[in-house]
């Protein structure tokens, strides 16, 4: 055990599988680390945030390889190799450049099981970074869980800290079924403990990160943290909160997710993607339809507005959740009397 | 400090406990507390544990309101002599408060080395935590099956005055190397020996739980030179029966409420098992080779469902003073086992509690390991 950075866990996570499995492959752009780009230095880079170096140094260009600016030839190859035995890890770098290669995902990856009555196998990976904060602009800076989240075959991955990263990258990885794993960018350099040994967090349960009695708060990936300090700063004003991290969107730990708002009877979601058909408006859907009866307070969202993200510094942090408009969520969910109708 | 005015601080329950939750008050301000009492439940990570004062005296005040989290170390509460007037109560708080954050702005000191270390034996990587010093003999405690050294979290600063206490994981469990060998008590007990060796203990009290109260018998049976004296808690090894639900449900369960389930068999009072406490314990099942581990132990020490060792000779002709110590609604291993032992064996069978009394009823189990290693064996 020892401390390590959401960059470390991830890579980690990477290296472990490859020397377990020599199926496991990477590709992608520059996860080799610019061989072919103008510095020709191989593993130079690592990817574009460093996350993958190291890796091509260890496994060679068999199995680490750098791909054209083509998302929808390596994508749509990646796909062909996971149903024909390999493993790949494909890295799309900024998950904003789904558009180039959706058909790859949305139409074959996620649908070969299905529409080869079950025997096709896709144990595909695709890495992304995604999210706010990190002044990348609006092609550079979606939460485009919620698109994933939508179609049906995909797994859908979030993790929130370093040691859920790399326990969930490695479920990812020996999942049989193509898993969408998104990295919050802002996160690369958050630390804490995290097993040396390799460990396999399953998908498809949630993580209560904090138990409390009075308001339910479900989080998704960095929103986790500011919903765990939005919790402790409640809780010195007496205000006890539940925080859930539910790890994935698909599979959904609705279970959970009931049960605790049965338990507090509040809802507050935090989800720092757009706030049209995203994951809280899929939650708050969820809980008025199964938990209605449990509710004594309407469900309160903390999301962004309808908009692209911000350039600006001032704008973008205007546009994010923040551990502030959490707070306030939760104590105006607390303060809400239902009025008797005459 | 003032000499009238005692601070209650938020207490350390644990190794990794860093902060607490006050889960409620049981006592208001204006109440005169006597020491030992039950003051206030404490809610970590791992479990929730009622706090005793430290003191006899007037409560005066809640400091931590109910439902609020605080490091530890940080102050709950006051008690203070009625003749204390409210302004020097308030003054006192407002002094406490600005050391104790300044103080949090330091670096790490003797509280940060505090902690387990990997230490290489043999073929083994061990996590090892070893507290304490003094002339006292040392202190070895020995898990059970797919525990860790945190199942001491309650016992082991506690005996850790005026003698080394040393705990750890054994092989294939908590953060401990996942070689299990044959999986056999004396493969567990020829690990500890090494240990014993490697830390240049020539001579231990041990203390065992459930399987490492088996593996201390077998260590007794094969090193007796090396135990001083032996507490059993619910050892395993004194009778064929085993609850396989527990142990084949606990190697099964990979999610947190199928763990919590198979959690509750080890105590009596069920609401102690939380989803934090089954989520600790799945962090180190989800290490790689763990499962296979625990499996390979269950098939070595439990074969066809039953209890493979027959341990109760070991006892009986046990030159060294024996304690036992046995919950007496325990689920795991039925406490009708510690009957028919021999007249030396001193035994304490605890009602209303289950299979983990050091769990469930800490401080009754270190006044009795105080008293037993302290004393009686001292004497003896």
């Amino acid at each position: 055990m020892s401390k390590k950075s959401f960059r470390q866990a991830i890579n980690e996570a990477l290296r472990q599988e490859m020397r377990r499995d020599p199926t496991v492959i990477l590709m992608g752009e520059d996860v080799a680390g610019g061989r072919g780009g103008s510095a020709g230095t191989a593993d130079a880079w690592g990817g574009v945030l460093g996350v993958t170096k190291g890796l091509y140094e260890e496994f060679g260009e068999t199995r680490v390889l750098d791909t054209p600016i083509t998302e929808a030839s390596y994508i749509g190859a990646a796909a062909g190799a996971a149903v024909t035995g390999l493993r790949p890890v494909a890295e799309l770098m900024f998950v904003d450049f789904v558009g180039c290669c959706l058909d790859q995902i949305m139409n074959q990856a996620a649908k070969f099981r299905y529409m080869f009555g079950g025997k096709a196998r896709t144990p595909l990976v695709i890495r992304a970074m995604y999210g706010a904060g990190f002044n990348a602009a609006a092609q550079h800076s979606q939460a485009l869980y919620p698109l994933f989240t939508h179609i049906p075959g995909l797994k859908v991955v979030i993790p929130s800290s370093p040691y859920e990263a790399k326990g969930l990258l490695i479920s990812a990885i020996r999942d049989d079924d193509p898993v969408i794993f998104l990295e919050n960018k802002v996160m690369y350099d958050v630390e804490e403990d995290v097993p040396d040994e390799p460990y396999a967090i399953p998908l498809g349960e949630a993580n209560l990160t904090r138990e409390g009695d009075d308001v339910t708060i479900v989080a998704f990936g960095r929103m986790v943290g500011m919903a765990n300090e939005a919790a402790d700063r409640l809780a010195k004003k007496g205000i006890s909160c539940t925080v859930i991290d539910p790890r994935t969107t698909s599979p959904l730990d609705s279970e959970t997710i009931l049960e605790c708002v049965a338990d507090t009877g509040r809802l507050v979601i935090v989800d720092e993607s757009s706030p049209r058909c995203n994951m809280a408006t899929d939650i708050a859907a969820l809980v008025a339809e199964e938990a209605f009866d449990a509710l004594r307070a309407p469900i309160r969202r903390v999301v962004p507005p309808h908009t692209p993200v911000p350039f600006a510094t001032v704008l973008e942090t205007l546009y994010m959740p923040s551990v502030e408009k959490i707070e306030a969520a939760v104590t105006a969910t607390m303060n809400h009397r239902v009025t008797e109708k005459v | 400090m003032t000499p009238d005015i005692t601070p209650i601080t938020m207490p350390k329950f644990g190794l990794a406990m860093t902060e607490g939750k006050i889960a409620g008050w049981l006592v208001e301000p204006g109440t005169e507390v006597t020491t030992g009492e039950e003051l206030v439940d404490i809610e970590t990570s791992k479990i929730t544990n009622t706090f005793e004062s430290p003191v006899a005296g007037l409560l005066r005040r809640h400091v931590a309101a109910n439902g609020e989290m605080l490091p530890v170390g940080a102050l709950i509460g006051i008690v203070a002599d009625a003749a204390v007037a409210d302004a020097d109560i308030e003054a006192f708080i407002t002094r406490f408060q600005a050391d104790f954050a300044a103080s949090s702005d330091t670096p790490d000191g003797a509280e940060a080395a505090d902690e387990p270390v990997m230490i290489q034996v043999g073929n083994h990587s061990l996590r090892v935590h070893d507290r304490g010093a003094g002339d006292g003999t040392p202190l070895v405690l020995i898990h059970g099956f797919g525990g860790d050294l945190k199942n001491w979290m309650l016992n082991h600063a506690a005996l850790a005055h005026g003698r080394r206490v040393i705990a750890f994981d054994l092989p294939g469990h908590g953060g401990s190397s996942k070689d299990v060998g044959p999986g056999t008590l004396a493969f567990f007990a020829d690990v500890t020996a090494q240990l014993l060796a490697h830390l240049d203990l020539p001579r231990v009290h041990v203390m065992g739980h459930s399987l490492g109260g088996g593996i201390a018998l077998t260590l007794a049976r094969t090193q007796p030179a090396k135990v001083a004296s032996l507490t059993l808690i619910a050892p395993a090894g004194l009778g064929p029966q085993i609850n396989m639900d527990f142990i084949t449900g606990f190697i099964e369960a990979d999610r947190v409420r199928s763990v919590q389930d198979v959690l509750k068999y080890l105590v009596h009072d069920k609401a102690l098992i939380g989803r934090r406490m089954a989520d600790d314990v799945l962090r180190y099942k989800r290490l790689d080779g763990a499962e296979a581990a625990l499996r390979k132990v269950a098939e070595a020490c439990f074969p066809g469902g039953k209890q493979g060792d027959d341990l109760r000779p070991v006892i009986a002709g046990a030159d060294m003073p024996v304690t036992l110590i046995w919950g007496q609604a325990d689920e795991i291993l039925p406490v009708a086992q510690a009957d028919g032992l021999p007249g030396s064996v001193t035994r304490h069978i605890l009602p209303a509690i289950g299979h983990m009394p050091q769990l469930e009823i800490a401080s009754a189990v270190n006044n009795v390991v105080e008293a037993f290693i302290g004393h009686e064996v001292a004497t003896a």
